[in-house]
C-alpha cells in the first residue's frame, strides 16, 4: 500500500507542476492587470507548438532519390536528409534533432514574450475598465481562434515529440528504498519536468521579491493608483510582466511536448482545471497558485487509483470540482488568499 | 406514445386512409410522386457524405472524405478506375449509378452524435441525399445508423468496430463492411500466442464507452480462452489526455502484458505514456513486458511515432497488401493526393463501390431493393479477399490482417507490417453469439 501511495505523490507532481506553471501565470495577470485571462490554457499549447515547430525546423530536409529502393507506388524512393546534416555531419545532426526540446526553450522565451505582449496591446488592454464577463468572453474567444489557427497549420491529431534519447526510460524509486524492482517507477523525463517547474516558480518568485522592478510590480498589485501616483509607469511593466506570465505558461507547454503529444485543444484541457487550482489557491496569491496547483495534482491522482475508483465510481473525472465546492463553501478566499478578495 | 394520443377523431381519420390505400389499384401507389424517399427523378443521384471534419477525428475524416470523392469520380467514369476494374460484379459501368450522375454533399459528423445526427437528417431531408455513408465512431455510427432506419435511407457505416453496430444496434438498412471487436480477439489470439506464449498476466485499459467495452471483452474472451489470465481491467474516461496515473499501477499488479483498449488521440496518449515508464524495457515474472493494442490504423500509428516499434494489433485493411484490389485502389488514391490511403479511406471507398453496385444489380436505388442485393451478397476484388455480406446482421466476413508496429521504417507512411492474414471462417461467429446479442434487424424500410 506504501508503495501505491508514494507512486501517485510522484505522479500527482509533474501534472500539478504544469497546473502550478499555468496558474502561476493567470495570478501574475490577474493580480497586475485584474484580468481573468481564459487565453491562458491556449499559451501553454503555443509553447508545445513552440516544441513541435522548432523540431520541425531543424528536420527541415531536402529530397535525395535513392534508386535503390522503392516507394508504395513503385517509383525510386525519395529519401529526406535534414539540412542539419549538411551542416554538421550525419552524428551531430542526429543529437541536434533529438535534443529538439530542450532547444526549444530558448526558441519558445522569445517568441512567447512577443505573444504575450501583441496580446495584452493589442487587445487585453482594452478590456481593463470592463466588467470581467466582457474580459472572460473576450479572452475565451481569442483562445478558440488561437485553438483554430493551430489545428489549420498543424492537423489536428497530436503529433509525438519525443524527450531526448537519454531520458527515455525509468527510474526505479522502489529499489532504491530498498524495495523489490518495478515496485515504484518514475520516468526521467517527469523528474527532468518536475525539477524545471520547481526552477521557473523559484525563478519567478525571486524576480519579484529581489529585484526593484519586482518591487514595482508587487506594490502595484497591492494599490495600482498609488503607485500610479509615484510617478512611475506602471502600465508598461504591467505589460513586461503579461509577457513573463505568457513566458511561463510556455515554457511549462514546451516541456510538456514529450509527456503528451501536443494537440490543438491541449490548452482548454488544461484551463479549466488551472481556473480552479486559482481559486482553491486563492485569487491572486501566488504562492497559493503553487500549492494548489500541487495539492489538487496529486488528488486527482490519487483519485484515480483502482482501488478508490472500485470504492467510489467516477471520483477521478469531479475530486477536482468536489474540492473546488468544498473551499468555495468553507473558505471562499482559497487556500492562501487574501482577506476581502472573493468574499465581498 | 401512438397510445396515449390515440382519439377517436384520430382513429377514424387513420382507418379513412388507410382504406383508401388498401383500396387503390397498386400501379397507382407504384407511379405516385415518391415511391421512397428520395427517390432520385433527375439525372443525378445525391449520396451524403457524413465524416467528422472538425475535432479529435478530424484526419481520419478527411482520409475517409478523400476516398468517397476517389469513389464518385470512378463510378461517374473520371480517373483510372480503381478498384472497380478488379471488383468481382461487373454490374459497373463508369456512367454514375444506373445511369444517373453521382453527387454528393458532405457533413460534419464532430465525432459527437448529436451533430451527426443533425448533420444527416439535414443532408436527407434538405440535400435528398438517398444514402448516408461514413462516420469515425462507433457512437456515431449506431446514431446515425438508427436516423436512416427511420427516414427510410440506406446508411453504409465507414470506420466502426464497436460489435454493437452490426450487434444489439443492427438496423436493417444498415450495412458494414469494416471488421469489428470480437474479429480483433479472434484474430489476435492465435497470434499472441505465438508470440508471447499461453501464460500471461494481461492488464486492460479501456476506454470508458460503446467500443471500449466490446473490445476489451472480445479480446479478454479471446485470451482468456487460450490461458491468459486478465488480473485487471480499468476504465479511463474518454477525455483523458494524461494515462500516467493509469498506467503507474500496472507494474505493481503484477501484469505481464497491458492491453491498450483505446483508439485515436486516447491511444496515441496511453501508448506514448506506456512507453516513457520504461514498461517495455521491464522484465516481469522472467518474461519481457509486452503491450497490444487491438485496433491499430496507420494514422494512429504516426501519431504514436516511434512507440509503436513491435507493437501487434489488428486492421481491417492496409496499403502494402498485394493482392489486385489493394494495388489497384492504391495507385488511383497515391497518384491523386501523394500518399497511400488509410484503412477508414479503403473501407469508405469499398463501401460507396457496394452501394452503387447493389443499386445497379436492384435495377433500382429503393432502399429494400438494395437491402436485398446487397444481403448475402459474396463479392472478391476489392483488398480483402472473399467477402460475405450476411443477410442475418448486415456485417462483412473477410479476412483480418495482424499487424506489428514496424521496426525500422522507410516512410511516415511505412509503420506497419503484416503479420498474419487470418482467415475469413477464424473470425466468423453464429449471429446469436453472445457478443453480439440483444436487439433485431427488423425490417428494412424504405420511408417515404
Amino acid at each position: 500500500m506504501m508503495d501505491a501511495i508514494i507512486l501517485q505523490v510522484l505522479n500527482g507532481l509533474d501534472k500539478g507542476s504544469a497546473y502550478a506553471l499555468i496558474a502561476l501565470g493567470l495570478t501574475l495577470i490577474f493580480g497586475t492587470l485584474g484580468v481573468v485571462n481564459f487565453a491562458h490554457g491556449a499559451l501553454f499549447m503555443i509553447g508545445a507548438f513552440c516544441a513541435v515547430t522548432l523540431s520541425r525546423i531543424i528536420t527541415l530536409s531536402h529530397e535525395v532519390v535513392d534508386e535503390s529502393r522503392t516507394d508504395f507506388l513503385g517509383n525510386p524512393l525519395k529519401v529526406d536528409v535534414p539540412y542539419v546534416y549538411d551542416l554538421f555531419g550525419q552524428q551531430t545532426g542526429e543529437t541536434i534533432i533529438d535534443w529538439a526540446v530542450p532547444l526549444a526553450i530558448l526558441f519558445a522565451i522569445p517568441v512567447m514574450i512577443l505573444i504575450g505582449v501583441v496580446m495584452e496591446r493589442g487587445l487585453i488592454k482594452h478590456f481593463y475598465n470592463r466588467p470581467h464577463a466582457d474580459q472572460i468572453l473576450v479572452t475565451f474567444g481569442l483562445a478558440i481562434v488561437l485553438q483554430e489557427i493551430i489545428k489549420y497549420f498543424y492537423g489536428a491529431n497530436p503529433i509525438p515529440t519525443p524527450a531526448p534519447e537519454a531520458f527515455t526510460g525509468s527510474f526505479d524509486f522502489g529499489a532504491m528504498l530498498g524495495m523489490e524492482a518495478n515496485q515504484i517507477i518514475y520516468p526521467y523525463w517527469r523528474l527532468v519536468y518536475f525539477a524545471f517547474a520547481a526552477l521557473i516558480i523559484g525563478a519567478v518568485f525571486a524576480f519579484l521579491q529581489f529585484t526593484t522592478f519586482g518591487m514595482v510590480v508587487r506594490a502595484g498589485m497591492a494599490d495600482r493608483d498609488t503607485v500610479g501616483l509615484l510617478g512611475i509607469n506602471i502600465d508598461k511593466r504591467f505589460t513586461i510582466m503579461f509577457g513573463i506570465a505568457a513566458a511561463v505558461a510556455g515554457l511549462a507547454g514546451v516541456m510538456y511536448a514529450p509527456i503528451n503529444s501536443p494537440n490543438y485543444h491541449m490548452g482548454m484541457d488544461f484551463l479549466v482545471l488551472s481556473f480552479v487550482v486559482v481559486v482553491v489557491g486563492g485569487m491572486g496569491s501566488l504562492p497559493g497558485a503553487v500549492l494548489a496547483g500541487f495539492l489538487l495534482g496529486i488528488l486527482e491522482s490519487f483519485a484515480s487509483m483502482k482501488e478508490i475508483i472500485d470504492l467510489i465510481p467516477g471520483i477521478n473525472q469531479i475530486i477536482i470540482y468536489l474540492v473546488a465546492i468544498l473551499i468555495l463553501l468553507t473558505r471562499p478566499r482559497g487556500l492562501m488568499g487574501r482577506k476581502g478578495v472573493m468574499e465581498d | 406514445m401512438s397510445n396515449s394520443n390515440l382519439t377517436r377523431r384520430g382513429l377514424l381519420k387513420t382507418s379513412a386512409v388507410a382504406g383508401a390505400g388498401v383500396a387503390l389499384p397498386t400501379i397507382f401507389t407504384a407511379s405516385s410522386a415518391a415511391a421512397y424517399t428520395n427517390e432520385p427523378t433527375g439525372s443525378t443521384v445525391t449520396l451524403g457524405f457524413n465524416v467528422p471534419q472538425t475535432g479529435p477525428y478530424a484526419d481520419e475524416g478527411a482520409d475517409e472524405l478523400r476516398a468517397y470523392e476517389l469513389a464518385v469520380e470512378h463510378l461517374n467514369g473520371g480517373g483510372d478506375g480503381g478498384m472497380m476494374n478488379t471488383f468481382s460484379s461487373k454490374a459497373l459501368q463508369g456512367n454514375g449509378i444506373l445511369g444517373k450522375k453521382v453527387e454528393y454533399v458532405t457533413g460534419d459528423t464532430q465525432t459527437k452524435s448529436d451533430a451527426a445526427r443533425a448533420s444527416a437528417k439535414s443532408m436527407i431531408e434538405k440535400d435528398g441525399a438517398v444514402m448516408i455513408t461514413g462516420g469515425s465512431s462507433s457512437g456515431v455510427a449506431v446514431a446515425v445508423q438508427a436516423l436512416c432506419q427511420e427516414a427510410g435511407v440506406i446508411f453504409m457505416a465507414g470506420l466502426t468496430h464497436s460489435n454493437d453496430t452490426t450487434g444489439k444496434d443492427k438496423r436493417a438498412n444498415g450495412f458494414r463492411h469494416f471488421f469489428n471487436s470480437y474479429m480483433s480477439g479472434a484474430a489476435l489470439a492465435p497470434v499472441l500466442k505465438n508470440a508471447y506464449g499461453d501464460d500471461r498476466k494481461a492488464y486492460h485499459l479501456t476506454a470508458d464507452y460503446n467500443w471500449g467495452y466490446t473490445t476489451e471483452e472480445a479480446v479478454r474472451s479471446s485470451t482468456e480462452a487460450m490461458g491468459w489470465e486478465t488480473v485487471a481491467a480499468v476504465k479511463t474516461p474518454l477525455t483523458q489526455t494524461d494515462f500516467s496515473s493509469y498506467i503507474a499501477p500496472v507494474l505493481q499488479s503484477g501484469a505481464d502484458t497491458l492491453v491498450l483498449n483505446h483508439y485515436g488521440g486516447n491511444m496515441v496518449n496511453s501508448l506514448t505514456n506506456a512507453v516513457q515508464f520504461g514498461l517495455r524495457d521491464k522484465q516481469v515474472n522472467g518474461k519481457d513486458f509486452q503491450i497490444i493494442v487491438p485496433l491499430y490504423s496507420r494514422l494512429m500509428a504516426r501519431g504514436a511515432g516511434a512507440n509503436v516499434k513491435g507493437i501487434f494489433g489488428s486492421t481491417n485493411w492496409h496499403w502494402s497488401l498485394t493482392d489486385e484490389g489493394s494495388k489497384a485502389f492504391v495507385k488511383s488514391f497515391g497518384e491523386k493526393y501523394g500518399f497511400p490511403p488509410s484503412q477508414a479511406a479503403h473501407t469508405t471507398y469499398v463501401q460507396t463501390l457496394l452501394y452503387a453496385d447493389a443499386c445497379e444489380r436492384a435495377g433500382s436505388f429503393q432502399p429494400c431493393a438494395v437491402v436485398e442485393a446487397l444481403e448475402d451478397f459474396e463479392f472478391d476484388g476489392l483488398g480483402n479477399g472473399k467477402t460475405l455480406y450476411r443477410g442475418d446482421d448486415h456485417q462483412c466476413f473477410k479476412d483480418v490482417l495482424v499487424v506489428k508496429g514496424k521496426e525500422n521504417p522507410t516512410s511516415e507512411f511505412d509503420l506497419l507490417e503484416i503479420v498474419e492474414v487470418t482467415p475469413a471462417e477464424q473470425v466468423t461467429y453464429a449471429p446469436d453469439h453472445p457478443q453480439f446479442q440483444g436487439g433485431a434487424l427488423g425490417s428494412c424500410n424504405d420511408g417515404a
